[in-house]
């Protein structure tokens, strides 16, 4: 027997439901899921890891975009894998696809913003694909298979 | 008789000029249609399916 030292790939899985907390923590009114959203960016919007939170500063605009965006179904709990005794993954993904129906967002754009509107609009991750616009259509986001290896949020051991 | 909501409202899809592209790389798989009336773009859809997401952290125990 040995012991080897490590993160606990449990512990990043806790830490993406909110089990552990260091510092001061937000009030939580309930044990349910947060409400997450995820709003479009254009091309000109500087958004990158020092993004905190959601602002309109940026976000797209056009007929029938609700700013903020649209909320993330999230029917699907993260998951924490072991891949070795040293290394792990905890990941999440959405469980369906963001969609902007009807919309007409002529202005570039290229960047999704994932943020928890249930604690102050909280920033949790840029998302960028190419370059689009939309005209009297629909914008389909798919997300990646849920997995170790390609899930939208993935925190990892190595 | 299909129609094709555009922004001179609903439209008979035989009326218009239909064109479509891909683009496929290692981060996104997206297509797109558009539909063209007398040389006016009138509606354009996309549907991007994201590929895989880049890790955002490598979190390590500390050593003594």
């Amino acid at each position: 027997m040995s012991n080897t030292q490590s993160m606990c790939t449990s512990f990043m899985g806790e830490l993406l439901t909110a089990t552990h907390n260091f510092g001061t923590a937000p009030t939580r009114g309930t044990s349910a899921a947060d409400t997450f959203k995820g709003a479009l960016y254009l091309t000109t919007a500087t958004l990158n890891a020092s993004t905190t939170a959601y602002s309109s500063t940026g976000e797209v605009s056009g007929t029938n975009y609700t700013a903020g965006g649209v909320t993330v179904t999230n029917a699907t709990a993260p998951t924490a894998t072991n891949s070795s005794p040293t290394a792990g993954v905890a990941y999440w993904t959405p469980s369906a696809s963001l969609v902007y129906t009807n919309v007409t967002l002529s202005t570039a754009f290229y960047t999704v913003l994932i943020y928890n509107s249930t604690q102050s609009n909280k920033a949790v991750s840029v998302h960028t694909f190419g370059s689009q616009t939309v005209t009297a259509g629909t914008f389909t986001l798919t997300m990646p298979s849920n997995s170790t290896t390609t899930a939208l949020l993935r925190l990892s051991t190595t | 008789m299909a129609l094709v909501n555009t922004t001179k409202g609903e439209m008979d899809e035989s009326l218009l000029e239909k064109r479509e592209g891909a683009i496929d790389n290692d981060d996104e798989y997206t297509t797109w249609v558009e539909y063209w009336l007398d040389g006016e773009l009138v509606h354009r859809s996309v549907h991007v399916h994201l590929k895989k997401a880049p890790s955002f952290a490598g979190a390590e125990a500390a050593s003594f």
